[in-house]
């Protein structure tokens, strides 16, 4: 039996097809990426008896209902408590071997004895508004910035980096293994001169 | 002069068309809640997303407000949820992931702007009880002070 080919389906809308569905992807994703605080939760068992900290020693930020700033007993407003942050932690007012010999700050008695013993202290209401406790997370980060930043450059002055642009490179997929490994140890050293001592309390429930 | 063969253009379309679709793995989620997220400048990117678990919260958006009211809400995936959920959630999602990435997993917290802290505490509370330390509260890039206005 002759068998004659089957009529040729006509390709030439193939393309137009194609285009639609690259452009229907095109538009409904995003390849976004997003940005936020990083933050660390401490784990759920406590320890049993939690060390005395003298009182010099603990910065108190307390956020009300109204959003109103109570910071170490004292009403401030929010710009300021980058400034006060940075005093509080960069202090150094410790004799002997709790003496600090990198801080710059006012080495007042009442104030913090060194940065590793300073504790941050933040509270907030159940009713405070999300968005300014981030805004009051971001001034305490800024504060721990600006000091691990002045170390980073003081202890490594070659590099041209502040310790968040070196931590930026770190965390980079793209930058080099080699370079990963030499700056990994340097920001370690920064981050012990400063650590982030935040600890968090249960917040309050005024009525 | 011979015209040129375009039969190859759909071909070279088509292979766009697979780089888009494997580029945008979107766990596109339909965002059922109101999430304009606060500003802050401090910020590091959230680049590796098959490392990320996202807790979504807010006030439902107008479209679901007749059936879920108006008070700030969770949404995991694709539906609303309540704190107990969370820990399920997350024990889920990192029984999901491939065995090395266990242990990385961070939580991205994408929360509107004017939700109430204690709902965020309640959260925060549950991620502790799993052990899932790692949280990122997802902001926009911006100056801290417009949170205040």
């Amino acid at each position: 039996m002759a068998k004659r080919s089957a009529p040729e389906v006509n390709a030439g809308s193939m393309a137009d097809i194609a285009f639609l569905l690259l452009i229907f992807f095109l538009v409904t994703t995003t390849i976004e990426t997003d940005s936020g605080l990083n933050r660390k939760l401490p784990p759920m068992e406590d320890v049993v008896d939690p060390p005395i900290i003298k009182e010099r020693n603990i910065f108190t930020v307390v956020v009300n209902k109204n959003n109103d700033l109570l910071v170490e007993e004292k009403p401030m407003d929010i710009s300021e408590l980058r400034e006060a942050a940075v005093a509080f932690l960069d202090n150094g007012g410790g004799k002997g071997e709790d003496a600090c010999d990198f801080c710059q700050g006012a080495r007042d008695k009442a104030s913090s004895d060194n940065p590793e013993k300073a504790v941050i202290s933040l509270k907030n209401d159940r009713e405070t508004d999300y968005k300014v406790y981030i805004a009051v997370q971001n001034e305490l980060v800024a504060a721990y910035n600006v000091l691990r930043n002045r170390e980073f450059a003081r202890l490594n002055p070659n590099l041209g980096l502040s310790f968040v642009e070196a931590d930026r490179r770190y965390s980079d997929p793209r930058t080099s293994t080699s370079e990963k490994e030499a700056l990994k140890p340097k920001l370690a050293e920064v981050k012990l001169l400063f650590p982030q001592k935040l600890s968090e309390a249960e917040p309050s429930k005024t009525n | 002069m011979p015209a040129i063969s375009t039969a190859s253009l759909p071909d070279i379309v088509f292979m766009l068309l697979f780089f888009f679709m494997v580029a945008t793995v979107m766990r596109d989620s339909t965002l059922m809640v109101a999430n304009t997220l606060p500003a802050a400048d401090q910020v590091q990117k959230l680049d590796k997303k098959d490392r990320v678990m996202y807790i979504y919260a807010g006030k439902p958006s107008d479209r679901y407000q007749d059936k879920f009211g108006t008070q700030p809400k969770i949404q995991l995936n694709d539906k609303f949820a309540t704190v107990a959920d969370v820990g399920a959630f997350i024990l889920a999602e990192r029984a999901s992931k491939r065995q090395e990435l266990q242990n990385v997993l961070t939580t991205a917290l994408k929360v509107d702007g004017e939700t109430n802290m204690g709902l965020i505490t309640d959260i925060k509370q549950e991620l502790r009880k799993v052990n899932a330390l790692k949280i990122n509260y997802t902001t926009r890039n911006g100056d801290y002070m417009q949170n205040l206005k």
